[in-house]
Protein backbone atom coordinates (compact mmCIF):
# COMPACT_ATOMS: atom_id res chain seq x y z
CA UNK A 1 0.00 0.00 0.00
CA UNK A 2 1.50 3.39 -0.67
CA UNK A 3 1.47 5.87 1.87
CA UNK A 4 -1.08 7.41 1.02
CA UNK A 5 -3.54 4.85 1.09
CA UNK A 6 -2.38 4.01 4.51
CA UNK A 7 -2.79 7.17 5.76
CA UNK A 8 -6.06 7.05 4.53
CA UNK A 9 -6.58 3.47 6.29
CA UNK A 10 -5.53 4.64 9.80
CA UNK A 11 -8.06 7.76 9.88
CA UNK A 12 -10.37 4.95 8.71
CA UNK A 13 -9.58 3.15 12.02
CA UNK A 14 -9.31 6.01 14.26
CA UNK A 15 -12.75 6.95 13.49
CA UNK A 16 -13.77 3.25 13.62
CA UNK A 17 -11.89 3.40 17.53
CA UNK A 18 -13.62 6.29 18.61
CA UNK A 19 -17.23 5.04 17.74
CA UNK A 20 -16.17 2.00 18.96
CA UNK A 21 -15.20 3.14 22.25
CA UNK A 22 -18.02 5.71 22.48
CA UNK A 23 -20.89 2.93 21.96
CA UNK A 24 -18.82 0.43 24.54
CA UNK A 25 -18.74 3.52 26.69
CA UNK A 26 -15.41 2.02 28.46
CA UNK A 27 -12.53 1.33 26.91
CA UNK A 28 -8.78 2.64 26.34
CA UNK A 29 -8.48 5.44 23.34
CA UNK A 30 -5.14 6.43 24.32
CA UNK A 31 -2.91 3.12 23.50
CA UNK A 32 -5.21 2.44 21.16
CA UNK A 33 -4.70 5.68 18.65
CA UNK A 34 -1.09 4.91 19.49
CA UNK A 35 -0.94 1.43 17.37
CA UNK A 36 -2.74 2.61 14.54
CA UNK A 37 0.10 3.67 11.99
CA UNK A 38 2.07 0.37 13.05
CA UNK A 39 -1.03 -2.25 12.49
CA UNK A 40 -1.68 -0.95 9.38
CA UNK A 41 1.79 -1.62 7.85
CA UNK A 42 1.56 -4.76 9.57
CA UNK A 43 -1.74 -6.29 7.97
CA UNK A 44 -1.52 -4.17 4.96
CA UNK A 45 2.46 -4.71 3.78
CA UNK A 46 3.79 -7.50 6.34
CA UNK A 47 1.52 -9.89 7.40
CA UNK A 48 0.25 -12.98 5.24
CA UNK A 49 -3.00 -13.73 6.64
CA UNK A 50 -6.14 -14.74 4.81
CA UNK A 51 -9.42 -13.51 6.11
CA UNK A 52 -11.49 -16.32 4.77
CA UNK A 53 -8.86 -19.08 6.42
CA UNK A 54 -8.29 -17.63 10.00
CA UNK A 55 -6.54 -20.76 10.81
CA UNK A 56 -4.10 -20.79 7.87
CA UNK A 57 -1.48 -22.53 9.65
CA UNK A 58 1.41 -21.20 7.38
CA UNK A 59 -0.17 -17.21 8.49
CA UNK A 60 2.05 -14.86 10.13
CA UNK A 61 1.05 -14.47 13.44
CA UNK A 62 0.66 -11.00 16.00
CA UNK A 63 -0.01 -11.10 19.32
CA UNK A 64 -1.44 -8.18 20.87
CA UNK A 65 0.40 -7.89 24.55
CA UNK A 66 -1.27 -4.81 25.25
CA UNK A 67 -4.82 -6.21 24.98
CA UNK A 68 -6.31 -3.79 26.38
CA UNK A 69 -5.93 -1.92 22.57
CA UNK A 70 -7.77 -4.22 21.23
CA UNK A 71 -10.49 -1.47 19.26
CA UNK A 72 -7.44 -0.39 16.67
CA UNK A 73 -6.94 -4.09 15.95
CA UNK A 74 -10.11 -5.30 15.75
CA UNK A 75 -11.36 -2.10 13.58
CA UNK A 76 -7.93 -3.39 11.18
CA UNK A 77 -9.49 -6.99 11.37
CA UNK A 78 -12.59 -5.78 10.61
CA UNK A 79 -11.06 -4.05 7.42
CA UNK A 80 -9.41 -6.93 6.14
CA UNK A 81 -12.20 -8.67 6.17
CA UNK A 82 -12.11 -10.93 9.21
CA UNK A 83 -15.71 -10.54 10.50
CA UNK A 84 -18.59 -8.19 9.96
CA UNK A 85 -18.58 -4.47 10.89
CA UNK A 86 -21.49 -5.09 12.85
CA UNK A 87 -19.67 -6.79 15.15
CA UNK A 88 -18.07 -3.82 15.86
CA UNK A 89 -20.70 -2.05 17.35
CA UNK A 90 -21.18 -5.10 20.43
CA UNK A 91 -18.04 -4.71 21.77
CA UNK A 92 -17.90 -5.24 25.46
CA UNK A 93 -21.50 -6.30 25.38
CA UNK A 94 -22.07 -9.96 26.84
CA UNK A 95 -21.80 -12.69 24.56
CA UNK A 96 -19.79 -10.43 21.80
CA UNK A 97 -17.57 -11.65 19.80
CA UNK A 98 -15.42 -8.66 20.41
CA UNK A 99 -14.32 -8.82 24.36
CA UNK A 100 -12.78 -6.32 26.37
CA UNK A 101 -9.24 -7.93 25.23
CA UNK A 102 -8.44 -10.14 22.74
CA UNK A 103 -10.03 -13.60 22.72
CA UNK A 104 -8.22 -16.34 20.07
CA UNK A 105 -11.40 -18.56 20.82
CA UNK A 106 -13.86 -16.18 19.56
CA UNK A 107 -12.34 -13.38 17.36
CA UNK A 108 -11.55 -14.77 14.05
CA UNK A 109 -7.72 -12.98 13.29
CA UNK A 110 -6.60 -13.56 17.00
CA UNK A 111 -3.96 -15.27 17.33
CA UNK A 112 -3.72 -15.44 21.05
CA UNK A 113 -5.98 -14.29 24.06
CA UNK A 114 -4.32 -11.68 26.00
CA UNK A 115 -5.24 -9.19 28.33
CA UNK A 116 -3.25 -9.18 31.97
CA UNK A 117 0.01 -6.96 30.90
CA UNK A 118 3.37 -8.65 30.14
CA UNK A 119 2.50 -12.26 28.87
CA UNK A 120 2.49 -11.89 25.04
CA UNK A 121 6.52 -11.86 24.49
CA UNK A 122 6.93 -15.37 26.03
CA UNK A 123 3.47 -16.69 23.79
CA UNK A 124 5.72 -15.48 20.91
CA UNK A 125 9.00 -17.28 22.01
CA UNK A 126 6.62 -20.38 21.61
CA UNK A 127 5.11 -19.45 18.35
CA UNK A 128 8.16 -18.75 17.24
CA UNK A 129 10.15 -21.99 18.35
CA UNK A 130 7.17 -24.45 17.27
CA UNK A 131 7.68 -22.18 13.30
CA UNK A 132 11.46 -22.97 13.99
CA UNK A 133 10.60 -26.55 14.51
CA UNK A 134 8.34 -26.96 11.73
CA UNK A 135 10.71 -25.52 9.33
CA UNK A 136 8.20 -22.88 8.28
CA UNK A 137 8.77 -19.65 7.18
CA UNK A 138 6.35 -17.60 8.94
CA UNK A 139 6.77 -14.83 11.44
CA UNK A 140 5.82 -13.87 15.28
CA UNK A 141 4.94 -10.32 15.78
CA UNK A 142 4.50 -9.25 19.51
CA UNK A 143 3.31 -5.63 20.00
CA UNK A 144 3.16 -4.06 23.59
CA UNK A 145 3.60 -1.46 25.41
CA UNK A 146 6.07 0.79 26.83
CA UNK A 147 4.69 0.26 30.75
CA UNK A 148 4.13 -2.95 30.24
CA UNK A 149 8.19 -3.55 30.09
CA UNK A 150 7.72 -3.30 34.05
CA UNK A 151 6.66 -6.53 34.29
CA UNK A 152 9.46 -9.13 35.00
CA UNK A 153 7.93 -11.93 32.69
CA UNK A 154 8.61 -9.33 30.12
CA UNK A 155 12.47 -9.53 30.43
CA UNK A 156 12.85 -13.80 31.63
CA UNK A 157 11.44 -13.34 28.00
CA UNK A 158 13.53 -11.23 26.60
CA UNK A 159 16.61 -13.90 27.80
CA UNK A 160 14.66 -16.62 26.01
CA UNK A 161 14.33 -15.05 22.69
CA UNK A 162 17.58 -13.99 22.19
CA UNK A 163 19.17 -17.28 24.06
CA UNK A 164 17.22 -19.10 21.24
CA UNK A 165 18.21 -16.89 18.45
CA UNK A 166 14.78 -16.12 17.36
CA UNK A 167 15.26 -14.48 14.23
CA UNK A 168 11.37 -15.60 13.52
CA UNK A 169 9.98 -12.79 16.14
CA UNK A 170 9.60 -9.52 15.80
CA UNK A 171 8.87 -7.34 18.97
CA UNK A 172 7.49 -3.81 19.06
CA UNK A 173 7.32 -1.25 21.42
CA UNK A 174 4.77 1.31 21.51
CA UNK A 175 6.76 3.75 23.44
CA UNK A 176 4.13 6.15 23.89
CA UNK A 177 5.69 7.01 27.59
CA UNK A 178 2.52 7.31 29.27
CA UNK A 179 0.56 4.60 31.55
CA UNK A 180 -2.26 4.39 33.76
CA UNK A 181 -0.60 6.87 36.68
CA UNK A 182 1.24 9.16 34.65
CA UNK A 183 4.20 9.03 32.38
CA UNK A 184 6.50 6.08 32.83
CA UNK A 185 9.76 7.90 33.55
CA UNK A 186 7.77 9.09 36.52
CA UNK A 187 5.75 6.05 37.62
CA UNK A 188 9.12 2.95 36.64
CA UNK A 189 11.62 4.79 34.95
CA UNK A 190 12.25 1.98 32.20
CA UNK A 191 14.83 4.30 30.14
CA UNK A 192 16.72 3.55 28.20
CA UNK A 193 15.02 0.93 26.62
CA UNK A 194 16.94 0.12 23.25
CA UNK A 195 20.24 -0.24 25.52
CA UNK A 196 18.68 -2.76 27.93
CA UNK A 197 17.76 -4.97 24.85
CA UNK A 198 20.76 -4.70 23.36
CA UNK A 199 22.26 -6.04 26.36
CA UNK A 200 19.84 -8.40 26.32
CA UNK A 201 21.15 -9.61 22.96
CA UNK A 202 18.36 -7.97 21.14
CA UNK A 203 18.92 -6.41 17.76
CA UNK A 204 17.05 -2.99 18.31
CA UNK A 205 15.75 0.03 16.11
CA UNK A 206 14.05 2.79 17.25
CA UNK A 207 12.00 4.79 14.88
CA UNK A 208 8.74 7.01 14.29
CA UNK A 209 5.73 5.13 14.86
CA UNK A 210 3.21 7.09 13.04
CA UNK A 211 5.79 7.26 9.91
CA UNK A 212 4.98 4.72 7.61
CA UNK A 213 8.08 5.25 5.37
CA UNK A 214 10.27 4.28 8.83
CA UNK A 215 7.84 1.51 9.74
CA UNK A 216 7.61 -0.17 6.47
CA UNK A 217 12.02 -0.15 6.27
CA UNK A 218 12.36 -1.02 10.00
CA UNK A 219 9.91 -4.26 9.73
CA UNK A 220 11.95 -5.17 6.56
CA UNK A 221 15.20 -5.22 8.67
CA UNK A 222 13.87 -7.03 10.93
CA UNK A 223 12.58 -9.54 8.44
CA UNK A 224 15.99 -9.19 7.39
CA UNK A 225 17.89 -9.50 10.27
CA UNK A 226 19.43 -13.36 11.42
CA UNK A 227 20.76 -14.93 14.28
CA UNK A 228 18.95 -12.64 16.59
CA UNK A 229 15.18 -11.41 17.83
CA UNK A 230 14.76 -7.52 16.31
CA UNK A 231 12.71 -4.93 18.93
CA UNK A 232 11.61 -1.95 17.43
CA UNK A 233 10.88 0.62 19.57
CA UNK A 234 8.45 2.80 18.15
CA UNK A 235 7.93 6.46 19.18
CA UNK A 236 4.59 7.21 19.38
CA UNK A 237 1.71 9.74 20.87
CA UNK A 238 -0.61 8.05 23.06
CA UNK A 239 -4.06 9.49 21.59
CA UNK A 240 -2.69 10.15 18.36
CA UNK A 241 -5.12 12.03 15.86
CA UNK A 242 -7.23 13.35 18.16
CA UNK A 243 -6.20 16.51 19.89
CA UNK A 244 -7.26 16.48 23.12
CA UNK A 245 -6.49 13.04 23.95
CA UNK A 246 -2.88 13.70 22.83
CA UNK A 247 -0.20 13.15 25.39
CA UNK A 248 -2.77 12.94 28.35
CA UNK A 249 -3.13 10.07 30.15
CA UNK A 250 -5.92 11.38 31.47
CA UNK A 251 -7.74 9.57 27.69
CA UNK A 252 -5.50 6.07 28.87
CA UNK A 253 -8.57 4.53 30.15
CA UNK A 254 -11.73 7.23 30.30
CA UNK A 255 -14.95 6.76 28.35
CA UNK A 256 -16.26 9.00 25.52
CA UNK A 257 -19.21 10.49 25.64
CA UNK A 258 -21.39 11.67 22.45
CA UNK A 259 -19.40 15.34 22.69
CA UNK A 260 -16.41 13.92 22.88
CA UNK A 261 -16.61 11.45 19.90
CA UNK A 262 -17.98 14.14 17.71
CA UNK A 263 -15.27 16.57 18.36
CA UNK A 264 -12.74 13.57 17.70
CA UNK A 265 -14.94 12.45 14.83
CA UNK A 266 -14.99 16.03 13.08
CA UNK A 267 -10.72 16.44 13.55
CA UNK A 268 -10.64 12.62 11.84
CA UNK A 269 -12.15 13.57 8.96
CA UNK A 270 -15.86 15.07 8.65
CA UNK A 271 -18.20 12.73 10.47
CA UNK A 272 -19.15 13.87 13.45
CA UNK B 1 8.26 -53.29 43.64
CA UNK B 2 8.23 -49.68 44.66
CA UNK B 3 8.96 -46.46 42.25
CA UNK B 4 8.19 -42.83 42.25
CA UNK B 5 6.15 -41.45 40.19
CA UNK B 6 8.27 -38.76 38.82
CA UNK B 7 10.64 -41.73 37.49
CA UNK B 8 7.59 -43.37 36.09
CA UNK B 9 6.84 -40.45 34.53
CA UNK B 10 10.78 -40.11 32.91
CA UNK B 11 10.37 -43.85 31.86
CA UNK B 12 7.02 -43.24 29.61
CA UNK B 13 8.72 -39.81 28.36
CA UNK B 14 12.05 -42.05 26.71
CA UNK B 15 10.16 -45.34 25.77
CA UNK B 16 6.81 -44.04 24.32
CA UNK B 17 6.02 -40.23 24.51
CA UNK B 18 8.88 -38.90 22.74
CA UNK B 19 7.96 -40.74 19.24
CA UNK B 20 4.61 -38.11 19.33
CA UNK B 21 6.40 -35.40 17.18
CA UNK B 22 3.75 -33.07 18.23
CA UNK B 23 4.69 -33.43 21.95
CA UNK B 24 7.72 -30.40 23.25
CA UNK B 25 9.47 -30.58 26.65
CA UNK B 26 9.62 -27.13 28.41
CA UNK B 27 11.78 -27.15 31.34
CA UNK B 28 12.73 -24.63 33.80
CA UNK B 29 16.06 -25.88 34.32
CA UNK B 30 14.94 -28.55 36.76
CA UNK B 31 14.36 -31.54 34.25
CA UNK B 32 16.94 -33.56 36.24
CA UNK B 33 14.60 -33.58 39.01
CA UNK B 34 11.22 -33.87 37.43
CA UNK B 35 12.91 -36.55 35.27
CA UNK B 36 11.99 -34.47 32.09
CA UNK B 37 15.49 -34.68 30.86
CA UNK B 38 15.14 -38.33 29.88
CA UNK B 39 12.74 -36.82 26.86
CA UNK B 40 16.19 -34.82 26.02
CA UNK B 41 17.61 -37.46 25.90
CA UNK B 42 15.46 -39.02 22.77
CA UNK B 43 14.30 -35.54 21.43
CA UNK B 44 17.10 -32.67 22.23
CA UNK B 45 15.72 -30.78 19.52
CA UNK B 46 11.96 -30.96 21.08
CA UNK B 47 13.09 -29.90 24.50
CA UNK B 48 13.80 -26.40 25.61
CA UNK B 49 15.11 -25.00 28.90
CA UNK B 50 14.20 -21.66 29.41
CA UNK B 51 16.37 -21.07 33.02
CA UNK B 52 14.86 -20.90 36.16
CA UNK B 53 11.50 -18.63 35.21
CA UNK B 54 8.48 -20.72 35.95
CA UNK B 55 6.22 -17.61 34.25
CA UNK B 56 8.29 -17.06 30.90
CA UNK B 57 8.09 -21.62 31.33
CA UNK B 58 4.45 -21.46 31.33
CA UNK B 59 4.14 -18.80 28.50
CA UNK B 60 6.42 -20.24 26.32
CA UNK B 61 4.37 -23.62 26.31
CA UNK B 62 0.92 -21.76 25.79
CA UNK B 63 2.41 -20.40 22.51
CA UNK B 64 3.71 -23.88 21.38
CA UNK B 65 -0.09 -24.89 21.89
CA UNK B 66 -1.36 -22.32 20.57
CA UNK B 67 0.61 -23.35 16.93
CA UNK B 68 -0.04 -26.70 17.13
CA UNK B 69 2.46 -28.34 19.72
CA UNK B 70 1.60 -30.32 22.49
CA UNK B 71 3.72 -28.78 24.99
CA UNK B 72 4.71 -30.59 28.44
CA UNK B 73 5.85 -27.87 30.76
CA UNK B 74 6.77 -28.09 34.31
CA UNK B 75 8.89 -27.49 37.40
CA UNK B 76 8.03 -28.48 41.04
CA UNK B 77 4.84 -28.28 42.34
CA UNK B 78 5.87 -24.96 44.66
CA UNK B 79 7.49 -23.35 41.90
CA UNK B 80 4.83 -23.77 39.26
CA UNK B 81 2.20 -21.90 41.67
CA UNK B 82 4.55 -18.57 40.53
CA UNK B 83 3.16 -18.81 37.87
CA UNK B 84 -0.33 -19.20 38.46
CA UNK B 85 -1.52 -16.16 36.52
CA UNK B 86 0.08 -17.07 33.37
CA UNK B 87 -1.61 -21.25 33.38
CA UNK B 88 -4.82 -19.10 34.56
CA UNK B 89 -4.73 -16.37 31.18
CA UNK B 90 -2.25 -17.96 29.25
CA UNK B 91 -3.42 -21.66 28.94
CA UNK B 92 -6.65 -22.21 31.12
CA UNK B 93 -8.27 -19.45 29.50
CA UNK B 94 -8.22 -19.57 26.12
CA UNK B 95 -7.88 -23.29 26.67
CA UNK B 96 -4.91 -23.82 25.07
CA UNK B 97 -3.51 -27.49 25.28
CA UNK B 98 -0.70 -27.54 27.68
CA UNK B 99 0.05 -30.25 30.17
CA UNK B 100 1.47 -28.90 33.30
CA UNK B 101 3.16 -32.30 34.71
CA UNK B 102 4.88 -30.87 38.13
CA UNK B 103 7.40 -32.92 40.36
CA UNK B 104 7.57 -32.80 44.46
CA UNK B 105 3.63 -32.28 45.40
CA UNK B 106 3.18 -32.17 48.79
CA UNK B 107 5.31 -32.63 51.76
CA UNK B 108 7.82 -35.42 51.14
CA UNK B 109 10.20 -33.40 49.04
CA UNK B 110 13.02 -34.54 50.81
CA UNK B 111 14.14 -32.21 53.27
CA UNK B 112 14.40 -28.75 51.64
CA UNK B 113 11.02 -27.64 53.75
CA UNK B 114 8.24 -25.30 53.86
CA UNK B 115 9.15 -23.06 50.86
CA UNK B 116 9.91 -26.44 48.77
CA UNK B 117 6.50 -27.74 50.23
CA UNK B 118 3.47 -27.31 48.02
CA UNK B 119 0.53 -28.12 49.79
CA UNK B 120 -2.28 -26.18 48.20
CA UNK B 121 -1.50 -26.21 44.84
CA UNK B 122 -4.30 -28.84 43.66
CA UNK B 123 -6.76 -26.41 45.71
CA UNK B 124 -5.43 -23.66 43.65
CA UNK B 125 -5.29 -25.79 40.10
CA UNK B 126 -8.57 -27.16 40.79
CA UNK B 127 -9.98 -23.69 40.89
CA UNK B 128 -9.23 -23.02 37.45
CA UNK B 129 -12.05 -23.45 34.53
CA UNK B 130 -10.86 -25.85 31.62
CA UNK B 131 -7.99 -28.01 33.97
CA UNK B 132 -8.02 -31.54 34.52
CA UNK B 133 -6.35 -32.29 37.51
CA UNK B 134 -4.57 -35.81 38.35
CA UNK B 135 -2.89 -36.54 41.12
CA UNK B 136 -1.87 -40.21 40.57
CA UNK B 137 -0.79 -42.98 43.28
CA UNK B 138 1.65 -44.98 41.39
CA UNK B 139 4.18 -46.23 38.52
CA UNK B 140 1.30 -47.26 36.27
CA UNK B 141 -0.78 -45.05 37.12
CA UNK B 142 1.55 -42.01 36.60
CA UNK B 143 2.18 -43.17 32.79
CA UNK B 144 -1.22 -44.17 31.94
CA UNK B 145 -2.09 -40.55 33.35
CA UNK B 146 0.80 -39.18 31.30
CA UNK B 147 -0.48 -41.05 28.28
CA UNK B 148 -3.87 -40.33 28.41
CA UNK B 149 -3.55 -36.48 29.09
CA UNK B 150 -1.25 -36.09 25.54
CA UNK B 151 -4.55 -37.88 23.91
CA UNK B 152 -7.01 -35.42 25.46
CA UNK B 153 -7.01 -32.19 23.87
CA UNK B 154 -7.11 -29.10 26.81
CA UNK B 155 -5.28 -28.14 29.62
CA UNK B 156 -4.00 -30.94 32.45
CA UNK B 157 -1.74 -30.69 35.44
CA UNK B 158 -0.31 -33.62 37.01
CA UNK B 159 0.87 -33.56 40.21
CA UNK B 160 3.83 -36.41 40.93
CA UNK B 161 6.01 -37.02 43.55
CA UNK B 162 9.97 -37.70 44.96
CA UNK B 163 9.55 -40.97 46.90
CA UNK B 164 9.13 -44.12 45.93
CA UNK B 165 6.13 -45.66 46.53
CA UNK B 166 4.57 -48.50 46.44
CA UNK B 167 2.77 -49.80 43.59
CA UNK B 168 -0.79 -50.51 44.17
CA UNK B 169 -1.67 -51.42 40.43
CA UNK B 170 -0.53 -54.68 38.18
CA UNK B 171 0.89 -53.44 35.03
CA UNK B 172 -2.01 -55.03 33.20
CA UNK B 173 -4.64 -52.76 34.39
CA UNK B 174 -6.77 -50.43 32.40
CA UNK B 175 -7.06 -46.81 32.61
CA UNK B 176 -10.13 -44.35 32.46
CA UNK B 177 -9.77 -41.38 32.13
CA UNK B 178 -11.60 -38.81 35.01
CA UNK B 179 -12.84 -42.18 37.09
CA UNK B 180 -11.87 -43.17 40.31
CA UNK B 181 -11.76 -47.15 41.00
CA UNK B 182 -12.78 -49.15 43.54
CA UNK B 183 -9.68 -51.04 44.79
CA UNK B 184 -11.20 -53.08 47.72
CA UNK B 185 -15.12 -53.18 48.31
CA UNK B 186 -16.61 -52.93 51.79
CA UNK B 187 -20.07 -51.82 53.77
CA UNK B 188 -18.48 -49.51 57.06
CA UNK B 189 -16.92 -47.24 55.71
CA UNK B 190 -14.91 -45.83 52.47
CA UNK B 191 -11.71 -44.36 52.18
CA UNK B 192 -10.73 -42.27 49.11
CA UNK B 193 -7.39 -41.69 48.60
CA UNK B 194 -5.16 -39.95 45.91
CA UNK B 195 -1.64 -39.60 44.99
CA UNK B 196 0.48 -41.88 47.59
CA UNK B 197 -2.64 -41.70 50.29
CA UNK B 198 -4.25 -44.25 48.51
CA UNK B 199 -1.63 -47.11 49.43
CA UNK B 200 -1.88 -45.55 52.77
CA UNK B 201 -5.91 -46.32 52.70
CA UNK B 202 -5.02 -49.60 51.75
CA UNK B 203 -2.95 -50.33 55.04
CA UNK B 204 -5.66 -48.72 57.00
CA UNK B 205 -8.26 -51.23 55.14
CA UNK B 206 -5.53 -54.07 56.40
CA UNK B 207 -6.06 -53.04 59.83
CA UNK B 208 -9.45 -52.13 60.21
CA UNK B 209 -10.60 -55.20 58.32
CA UNK B 210 -8.06 -57.05 61.15
CA UNK B 211 -11.05 -55.40 63.80
CA UNK B 212 -13.74 -56.73 62.03
CA UNK B 213 -14.56 -53.52 60.01
CA UNK B 214 -14.95 -53.51 56.21
CA UNK B 215 -13.71 -50.80 54.63
CA UNK B 216 -14.25 -49.44 50.86
CA UNK B 217 -11.13 -48.33 49.28
CA UNK B 218 -11.26 -46.14 46.44
CA UNK B 219 -8.46 -44.50 44.43
CA UNK B 220 -9.08 -41.23 43.42
CA UNK B 221 -6.56 -39.73 40.86
CA UNK B 222 -8.29 -37.04 39.14
CA UNK B 223 -9.63 -34.31 41.26
CA UNK B 224 -11.47 -32.13 38.50
CA UNK B 225 -13.28 -33.69 36.97
CA UNK B 226 -14.38 -35.45 40.05
CA UNK B 227 -15.92 -39.18 39.92
CA UNK B 228 -19.12 -38.19 42.02
CA UNK B 229 -21.00 -40.94 40.72
CA UNK B 230 -18.46 -42.98 42.43
CA UNK B 231 -18.62 -40.63 45.56
CA UNK B 232 -22.54 -41.16 45.88
CA UNK B 233 -21.95 -45.07 45.52
CA UNK B 234 -19.53 -45.09 48.32
CA UNK B 235 -21.86 -43.24 50.37
CA UNK B 236 -24.80 -44.96 49.51
CA UNK B 237 -23.03 -48.17 50.08
CA UNK B 238 -20.83 -46.99 53.71
CA UNK B 239 -22.47 -44.50 55.23
CA UNK B 240 -19.48 -42.84 56.07
CA UNK B 241 -15.89 -41.57 54.32
CA UNK B 242 -12.79 -40.66 54.94
CA UNK B 243 -10.68 -38.37 52.53
CA UNK B 244 -6.98 -38.93 52.37
CA UNK B 245 -4.43 -36.73 49.93
CA UNK B 246 -1.41 -35.39 51.04
CA UNK B 247 -2.15 -31.79 50.82
CA UNK B 248 -4.27 -29.70 52.22
CA UNK B 249 -7.46 -30.24 53.01
CA UNK B 250 -8.94 -26.78 51.57
CA UNK B 251 -9.90 -27.04 48.79
CA UNK B 252 -8.35 -30.33 47.33
CA UNK B 253 -9.73 -34.09 47.34
CA UNK B 254 -11.45 -33.85 50.72
CA UNK B 255 -13.39 -30.56 49.51
CA UNK B 256 -14.01 -32.30 46.05
CA UNK B 257 -15.57 -35.34 47.78
CA UNK B 258 -17.79 -32.90 50.29
CA UNK B 259 -18.85 -30.90 47.52
CA UNK B 260 -20.30 -33.85 46.06
CA UNK B 261 -21.74 -35.68 48.99
CA UNK B 262 -24.13 -32.29 50.35
CA UNK B 263 -25.65 -32.28 46.54
CA UNK B 264 -25.97 -35.89 46.06
CA UNK B 265 -26.68 -38.04 49.72
CA UNK B 266 -24.64 -36.10 52.63
CA UNK B 267 -23.04 -38.56 55.02
CA UNK B 268 -20.61 -37.85 57.70
CA UNK B 269 -16.91 -37.22 56.33
CA UNK B 270 -13.56 -36.90 57.81
CA UNK B 271 -10.32 -35.28 56.62
CA UNK B 272 -7.03 -36.78 56.42
CA UNK B 273 -4.61 -34.19 54.92
CA UNK B 274 -2.34 -31.24 56.03
CA UNK B 275 -4.71 -29.32 58.35
CA UNK B 276 -4.11 -25.59 56.95
CA UNK B 277 -0.35 -25.26 58.18
CA UNK B 278 2.85 -24.61 56.22
CA UNK B 279 5.46 -27.58 56.35
CA UNK B 280 8.95 -28.32 57.31
CA UNK B 281 11.87 -29.72 57.08
CA UNK B 282 12.34 -33.54 57.75
CA UNK B 283 11.89 -36.79 56.39
CA UNK B 284 9.40 -37.86 54.69
CA UNK B 285 8.73 -40.71 57.53
CA UNK B 286 8.62 -37.90 59.74
CA UNK B 287 6.43 -35.86 58.34
CA UNK B 288 3.82 -38.01 57.20
CA UNK B 289 3.99 -38.80 60.88
CA UNK B 290 3.97 -35.53 62.07
CA UNK B 291 1.38 -34.28 60.04
CA UNK B 292 -0.62 -36.53 60.61
CA UNK B 293 -0.76 -38.58 56.92
CA UNK B 294 -0.33 -42.37 57.87
CA UNK B 295 -2.31 -44.98 57.69
CA UNK B 296 -2.82 -45.12 61.55
CA UNK B 297 -4.09 -41.73 60.83
CA UNK B 298 -7.20 -42.91 58.13
CA UNK B 299 -7.55 -46.24 60.63
CA UNK B 300 -8.15 -43.22 63.18
CA UNK B 301 -10.09 -40.96 60.98
CA UNK B 302 -12.69 -44.32 59.78
CA UNK B 303 -13.54 -44.81 63.61
CA UNK B 304 -14.48 -40.97 64.19
CA UNK B 305 -16.23 -41.50 60.92
CA UNK B 306 -18.50 -44.39 61.79
CA UNK B 307 -19.34 -42.64 65.60
CA UNK B 308 -22.97 -41.58 64.71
Amino acid sequence: MTNEELTHRAAEVRSYVVKMLAAAGAGHPGGSLSIVEILQVLYGEFMHVDPQKPHWPDRDRLILSKGHAAPALYATLMLQGFFPEAELWQLRQCGAMLQGVPDMNRTPGIDMSTGSLGQGLSAGNGMALGARLDHAAWHTYVLCGDGEIEEGIVWEAAMTSAHFKLDNLTLIIDHNKLQLGGTTEDVMNIMPIDAKFRDFHWHTITINGHDFTQIKSALQEALAHKGQPTVIIAETVKGKGVDFMENNKEWHNKALDAKDAATALKELGGEG
Amino acid sequence: MAQSTRDAYGHVLETEIYKNPDVVVVDADIASSTRAEKFKNKAPERFFNVGISEQDLLGTAAGLAAVGKIPLAGSYALFTERGFEITRNSICLPNLNVKIIVSHGGLTIGSDGATHQAVEDLAIMRSLPNLTVINPSDAWETEEAVKAAIAHKGPVYIRLGKDAVPDIHESGSTYHWNKGEILRDGSDVALIGTGRMTAEALAAADTLAQEGIQAMVINMPTLKPIDADLIEKAARQTGCIVTAEEASVIGGLGSAVAETLVRRYPVRQEFVGIQDTFGESGSSADLLKKYGLTAADIVAAAHKARET
